[in-house]
């Protein structure tokens, strides 16, 4: 019988090996005459644990992990007779890290195959869409609208007001846009989805078609993602074949068209309507709003734009999980996010779980504390522009309205652990110069004021004036967050604040008096 | 060692403009694609795309200058790229960048006076748990340590 293993092609797995563990186990199947069959999957998002290795058996996959290309022979043998071994981690499901976790957006991330129609539907796939086109536009929008759910790129703004806003605007033409330009560093779920399981993203981007009207739709994916572009790439041509894009989909009134453009590595164009400038073959320039995309985006058509989560998470409500979807969560954030933990840390990972779960259990509890052993000092929560968490808010949930109460933001879910060898002066001061190097340069608080930024820390950093200058930084920082257009000047103010707030004694300054635990 | 772009050839640049002019918003296209196909975006490249698509110089100039993927000159043999962002700083990338830096001899952003190796910063391969990470002439490669970059950067260089 042939031996069905699954190996990752996730750009995560192969950066540390997994195609020559592939290569290898082919070799030596061949030299023992053992049929095998190895299919690339994505990741399950278990990094640590890459390059993890499934093989088929009777119980479920059996993985195997970290494998390296020296162990890849001995691991294919432990495959065939069923044997231990000592990177054997049992049955893939029933791993606790992955257990734990509500896979709604990931449920079939690193099981299915990212190039074939058949597996996607074979794992439900397509369900979601299959009901949309009998429901029509009104009930997709009701769904959608009831399923609480809000972008995922970070704004955390609601789906279901957005959609219907571009339902309810007339035009000749309508634009369907997913922002796959995800520059923040310590995530990666949105190349994991299109490299893992880009049916779901097609399939979320066709749905919102159908709701609102639109027959065009682009994904704007980084050039840093390569991966992701070749796999995006492959699957709108699979979809096209077998009639899931393009002309009459699934047999109905309704046409699609999908088309991959790749960014060219300026951070700013994650910004939607920067992203949209880019789009549009200009520089990605921020655009003032109103209007808003959805009045008049791409080409100045209506456009829905979202993030590549929001997209993928619509299949699962629209394949009748609308309220299943909303009963998880707390308060105004409904559903789960797949969160992103990251940095120095002993498990990083995608680890998707409803909203509610608090700081300190991700980086404590699932994630394990750092890598390195050495006490977690600092974590900074929603990429570059994200606040930086000392250990005393670790209490802090995750939900978009729980991190802006303490002068944070969840953004795009990514948590970077830092150990307590950061220098936290450096990181405000990198917080500055990123947004000098990324600014597109249409305000002056966020052209001039990251520059600025740099300089004073620079000051601070060399004990020159520290009192005065930490007053000047905190006045710039001010500037920059209510004089900025648009989200990079605006929030580049939260890691450098934070930083000044929760550590001041690597500023120079006297530490700050020590605070009641909230 | 050749290279394996193709040297500038107005004909050729103009066939490439000419294929992707039809889209809709093809500037960034077709950088892209000049680019891949002469490992740079040659300056007679800029009016020849304005003409195209009915743009000013000026326009076609400053999208062309506002990414940071597009370059004005060939890079060195071999590109490596070294992620600066915030996942890969915590996991110790600072002092890995500092050491391929000492190895080739120039400062990020640079290329070798040999030509074999260019030298840039990158911000965030999305490879952030498997940091620090770099990427050598499109191959990605994570959980960097001291010996791994010194075993990337003595590829770059052969």
């Amino acid at each position: 019988m042939t031996l069905r293993i699954f190996v990752s092609r996730d750009a995560g797995a192969v950066a540390v090996g997994a195609d020559e563990v592939a290569l290898v186990l082919g070799l030596a199947a061949h030299k023992r005459g053992t049929e095998i069959e190895i299919i690339r999957t994505g990741s399950r998002g278990l990094y640590w644990l890459e390059p993890m290795i499934e093989v088929a058996t009777p119980q479920g996959r059996v993985a195997f992990g970290p494998v390296t290309e020296f162990d890849a022979s001995s691991v294919l043998d432990a495959m065939i007779s069923g044997g231990a071994h000592p990177l054997r981690l049992g049955v893939a499901d029933e791993i606790p890290w992955l257990k734990r976790q509500t896979r709604l957006t990931f449920a079939r991330c690193g099981v299915v195959d990212p190039r074939s129609v058949a597996d996607y539907r074979a794992h439900d796939g397509y369900k979601g869409l299959e009901r949309a086109l009998t429901l029509g536009p009104d009930a997709i929008l009701a769904d959608v609208t009831t399923s609480g759910l809000r972008g995922r790129g970070g704004a955390g703004f609601p789906t279901g007001i957005k959609w219907k806003t571009v339902a309810q605007t007339r035009a000749e033409r309508k634009y369907i846009v997913c922002n796959a330009d995800e520059g923040d560093s310590g995530t990666f779920a949105d190349r994991m989805i299109m490299e893992g399981d880009p049916f779901v993203v097609i399939e979320g981007m066709t749905i919102a078609a159908i709701a609102v009207g639109a027959t065009k739709g682009y994904i704007y994916i980084r050039s840093e993602y390569p991966h992701a572009v070749e796999a995006m790439n492959a699957a709108i041509s699979a979809a096209k074949r077998a009639g899931y894009l393009g002309a009459r989909i699934g047999g109905s009134g309704h046409s699609f068209d999908l088309e991959v453009r790749v960014g060219a590595g300026a951070y700013v164009c994650g910004e939607e309507t920067s992203l949209l400038e880019s789009l549009e073959g200009r520089r990605g320039i921020v655009r003032a709003k109103p209007p808003l995309p959805a009045h008049k985006g791409l080409f100045g058509k209506p456009t829905v734009i979202n993030n590549v989560l929001s997209f993928a998470a619509i299949p699962f409500i629209l394949a009748g999980g609308a309220k299943a979807y909303a009963d998880f969560g707390m308060g105004r954030s409904r559903g789960t996010m797949p969160i992103q933990l990251a940095g120095n840390i002993k498990y990083g990972g995608l680890f998707e779980a409803a909203f509610g779960i608090t700081l300190g259990e991700l980086v404590d509890d699932v994630g394990g504390g750092t890598l390195t052993g050495r006490p977690v000092r600092a974590v900074q929560v929603g990429g570059p522009l994200g606040a930086y968490f000392p250990r005393a808010l670790f209490d802090t949930p995750f939900d978009y309205e729980a991190f802006a109460a303490r002068d944070g933001l969840i953004g795009h879910g990514g948590i970077v652990v830092f150990d307590d060898s950061v220098d936290m002066s450096k990181q405000a001061r990198f917080a500055m110069e990123f947004c000098a190097i990324e600014s597109c340069g249409k305000c002056t608080p966020c052209r001039i004021g990251s520059t600025r930024g740099v300089e004073t820390i620079d000051k601070i950093r060399a004990g020159d004036r520290v009192p005065e200058n930490i007053a000047v930084i905190e006045d710039l920082c001010n500037t920059m967050k209510f004089g900025s257009l648009c989200a990079l000047g605006g929030f580049t103010p939260y890691p450098v604040m934070s930083a000044l707030k929760h550590f001041r004694e690597d500023f120079g300054a006297a530490p700050p008096r020590l605070q009641a635990a909230e | 060692m050749t290279s394996i772009y193709e040297p500038w050839d107005a004909a050729r640049g103009a066939e490439i403009i000419a294929q992707h002019t039809p889209l809709e918003g093809a500037t960034l296209v077709i950088l892209h694609a000049l680019q891949e196909a002469f490992g740079y975006v040659p300056e007679p490249a800029i009016p020849m795309i304005a003409s195209a698509l009915n743009l000013s110089r000026a326009e076609v100039h400053g999208v062309f200058t506002f990414y940071h993927d597009f370059r004005r000159e060939p890079a060195g043999r071999h590109v490596l790229k070294l992620c600066r962002a915030e996942a890969c700083q915590a996991a110790g990338g600072d002092a890995l960048a500092a050491r391929a830096e000492a190895k080739l001899g120039i400062a990020l952003g640079n290329t070798t006076a040999d030509e074999r190796v260019t030298l840039e910063p990158i911000y965030c391969l999305g490879l952030c748990a498997t940091a620090p990470s770099a990427m050598l002439d499109g191959r990605v490669v994570g959980r960097l340590n001291e010996a791994r970059i010194d075993a990337l950067v003595a590829e770059a260089q052969r």
